[in-house]
């Protein structure tokens, strides 16, 4: 069901991704070797978690820029929880336990006492951050057990268990999000809270499930992302909150929330996954890719208002 | 005669299509206290709006110190003496009374150097003329709700306001306050202010006003020398809007008493000891003026806000709705006040809005069902008669009347044992009005029992079996079909328990 009236955001993401990837191609063909395209799944696939977390959030209509400080405080817990003998199978139990945790703080904040989400996830983001610089000093974790790297299944194994688990999880999302009554909930609110609530939905109760959720994301994508080095630095995840927001956008969902699909920030996050190594391919510093990502968080706005203004003059007319 | 300050030549405004103002005509002089009086709806806030340059009137002719208004706005408005009073205080509550009383008269650019010694004794002659002594510097947020009544007296003084329009002046006053606000208004007309006042309370137009004008219809229906009229002439005039349509009221069998209230009230919803019966079959119409309580009773019967005293039997089982998930669940239905805010979602298809409510009937063990959630959709949809190409467009693509019936949609496929419909027809096309006026008498065919709030007088007589007359946050009667009428609703609207009875 490819109706392009109703999927045209999505779409025109796609689109702008194949021009990158064809544009890329033309300077430097080497780009498309296995390898390279290889490591950039790999790279990306634990990222996509978040995307997906923030996906939910923006629907909601709120945001949530403390993902990359919940990141790193999960990563380096990550670490000293393997180091202290926690089997992997129970790793995954007890990150995602943490990041719900992080999370719903986030969630009962906003949700309970309906403080605005940025300022609420602004403050999370410096807490943890510093928090955790205050804990570590600074120091990295090392000295991670054997079986902890590619958990213990040696890289070709491991690294399917990476790619496989964000895609499981972006197939049940974003199954999820259309089909159960709790994806309706999320349009609802996120489109209109009092509505919502009128119509009997608890817009507290979602707000809080979803930023919990977030964070059960964020303590999986850690996890995942942890295993595929030696050691794991205490300042992860530094300027993530802005890729996630941005791959959200770029994916066709609207920042004021209630409009939104999950394929669409899949391309999103393709999108910014590729761009870092595209720049380097065709020969740019890569230190521009900060800027961007934020220019690409205009683009995708401005480019919203444009097609919004376009649509209702048609309807109009 | 003084001279004439303000002349409005039939002035007439529609709002898409529906209109506010037919032709009203008004006329105010200097030093005098023109009342201004009419049922919800009459077009009063419009004629206000139209003064103050808020909004630009069809076609008409506005005076303003015998010079022809052409092109409105409300800098201009202000500038040629106009202000406007409303019952609740717009004061900024974070700066001090001679700030706020400055803002009215002090001009000059954004760098212009502030000479607070000066502003402070402005505001303090300009208090001092209206008699009112507050201390300049106090912030005004602190100040009580007459208090800043008066500081915005004094601004519009500042402002040297020749117009001087007071909105509900009175209507949370206490009686010192009152008496008190007289005294600082008759003040103002020994300087020569014209003030236009509208109020709801006809008992106190003979202490304050010379003359009045009542609206009906967005017309004006005459002015009269306020001594020279009785409270029931006024109200005679007030009431008599033309019962030219045709409502489709059936008789249908009553059946046990389906919602009950026992002295239920709400502090936070603002209404007390309300005492109410609607059974299975009937249309129980709610009417009372704006600001009676009306729609923050509903809410407090379907659990947005919560009620605190009485008690709420339905089919005589006493229930709490502490949500409107609650609600919902026992059968009652709430089709909010204005569909554009929260009747229905703009941006959501209409499919899922009809659904929304009902989301539980569509779950399987494999989410939701779609192909059933199509066809409810579409069976309601055709039942209500909503005008649209797809039920997969979003609602903000449908006129008004089409959004209402998709939000009537949503609760009828709740099957609901009790429905409140709040202001159903407000603001929707003859059509569609007279389409949920034949909806309304079959669900009450089919045992629905049903609770009408409506601002018009002729709706409400038309389609209600019995007319709850709301007042200050209560019912203060409740009226059979057969002794209800426009002249004894709106009397018992405004709060004219003696005049009720008398006539």
């Amino acid at each position: 069901m490819l109706d392009f009236r109703r999927n045209k955001r999505e779409i025109s993401a796609a689109v702008a991704y194949l021009v990158l990837l064809a544009a890329v191609g033309g300077v430097a063909p080497s780009f498309f070797g296995a390898g390279n395209l290889g490591d950039l799944v790999i790279n990306n696939a634990p990222f996509l978690l978040i995307a997906i977390g923030m996906t939910l959030v923006i629907l909601l209509g709120e945001i949530d820029i403390s993902v990359g400080s919940q990141f790193a405080v999960a990563s380096v817990l990550a670490g000293v929880l393997a180091k202290a003998g926690v089997p992997v199978p129970l790793l995954f139990v007890a990150m995602i336990m943490i990041g719900t945790a992080m999370g719903a703080v986030n969630g009962f904040l906003v949700g309970r006492f309906g403080l605005p989400s940025i300022i609420v996830t602004l403050a999370m983001l410096v807490a943890w951050r510093d928090g955790l610089r205050w804990v570590t000093e600074g120091a990295w974790v090392q000295g991670l057990p054997e079986n902890f790297q590619w958990f213990g299944l040696g890289q070709s194994g491991g690294q399917l268990v990476i790619v496989a688990i964000p895609l499981l999880v972006f197939v049940v999302f974003a199954w999820a999000l259309r089909n159960l009554r709790i994806g309706r909930a999320i349009y609802a609110v996120g489109s209109d809270a009092e509505a919502a609530r009128l119509a009997g939905i608890e817009p507290k109760s979602i707000t809080f499930g979803v930023f919990a959720l977030m964070g059960g994301l964020v303590g999986l994508a850690a996890l995942l992302n942890a295993v595929r080095f030696n050691e794991i630095p205490s300042n992860a995840g530094i300027g993530m909150e802005l890729k996630a927001v941005a791959a959200v956008v770029v994916g066709g969902a609207a920042i004021t929330g209630g409009r939104g699909k999950l394929p669409g920030t899949l391309v999103g996050v393709a999108l910014l996954g590729t761009i870092a190594t595209a720049l380097t391919f065709v020969g740019i510093n890569p230190f521009w890719e900060k800027a961007i990502q934020g220019l690409i968080i205009l683009a995708a706005l401005v480019g919203d208002v444009v097609m919004r203004k376009y649509e209702e003059r048609s309807a109009e007319g | 005669m003084s001279e004439i300050l303000l002349n409005a030549i039939d002035v007439q405004k529609s709002y898409a299509g529906v209109k506010a103002l037919r032709s009203a005509s008004f006329e105010l002089r200097a030093g005098e206290v023109h009342a201004l009086i009419g049922e919800n709806g009459a077009g009063k806030s419009t004629f206000i709006k139209i003064v103050t340059g808020a909004v630009e009137p069809d076609r008409g002719h506005l005076e303003i110190a015998g010079k022809t208004i052409a092109g409105n706005s409300p800098t201009i408005s202000k500038e040629l003496g106009v202000a406007a009073i409303y019952q609740q205080p717009a004061l900024f509550p974070e700066l001090s009374v001679a700030e706020n009383i400055a803002i009215g008269y002090e001009h000059g650019g954004f760098f212009g150097r502030v000479d607070w010694r000066a502003r402070r004794e402005h505001a303090r002659e300009l208090l001092d003329r209206i008699g009112a002594r507050i201390d300049v510097e106090s912030e005004a947020g602190s100040l009580s709700m007459p208090q800043q009544q008066l500081v915005e007296i004094a601004r519009a003084l500042g402002a040297e306001a020749k117009i001087l329009i007071l909105d509900e002046p009175t209507a949370s006053l206490s009686e010192d306050d009152t008496n008190n606000l007289f005294r600082v208004i008759r003040g103002l007309r020994e300087q020569g202010v014209g003030m236009i006042y509208i109020s709801h309370r006809l008992e106190e137009l003979p202490v304050i006003a010379d003359r009045v004008t009542v609206l009906r219809d967005g017309q004006t229906i005459g002015t009269r020398v306020v001594k020279d009229v009785s409270r029931d002439e006024m109200i005679k005039l007030m009431v008599g809007r033309e019962l030219s349509q045709i409502f489709p009221k059936r008789e249908v069998p009553i059946g046990n008493v389906a919602l009950e209230l026992r002295n239920f009230g709400s502090r936070k919803a603002g209404v007390k000891n309300i005492n109410l019966t609607v059974r299975a079959g009937e249309i129980v119409g709610v009417a009372g003026l704006v600001g009676a309580g009306r729609t923050e009773f509903a809410r407090a019967v379907f659990g947005i806000d919560e009620a605190d005293s009485g008690e709420v039997f339905l089919n005589g089982v006493p229930i709490r709705n502490s949500h409107p998930r609650d609600a919902i669940r026992r059968n009652i239905a709430y089709l909010p006040e204005d569909r554009r805010k929260h009747g229905v979602i703009l941006d959501l298809p209409i499919a899922s809005n009809v659904t929304l409510a009902s989301l539980q009937i569509l779950s399987g063990r494999f989410g939701l069902n779609f192909g059933k959630e199509q066809e409810l959709a579409a069976e309601y949809t055709r039942r209500l008669g909503v005008k649209t190409p797809s039920i997969h467009d979003s609602v903000a693509t449908l006129s008004g009347g089409n959004q209402q019936k998709v939000a009537l949609s949503r609760w009828l496929l709740t099957k609901p044992a009790v429905l409140i419909l709040d202001e159903p027809t407000q603001g929707i096309d003859v059509g569609a009005k007279s389409e949920i006026h034949a909806l309304m008498t079959e669900l009450a065919g089919e045992g629905v029992a049903i609770l009408m709030i409506s601002s018009e007088l002729p709706e409400v007589l038309g389609m209600s079996d019995r007319v709850a007359v709301m007042h200050s946050g209560t019912i203060v009667k409740v009226l059979e079909r057969d002794e209800a009428t426009q002249t004894e609703i709106l009397a018992l609207a405004l709060g004219h328990g003696a005049a009720a009875a008398s006539s």
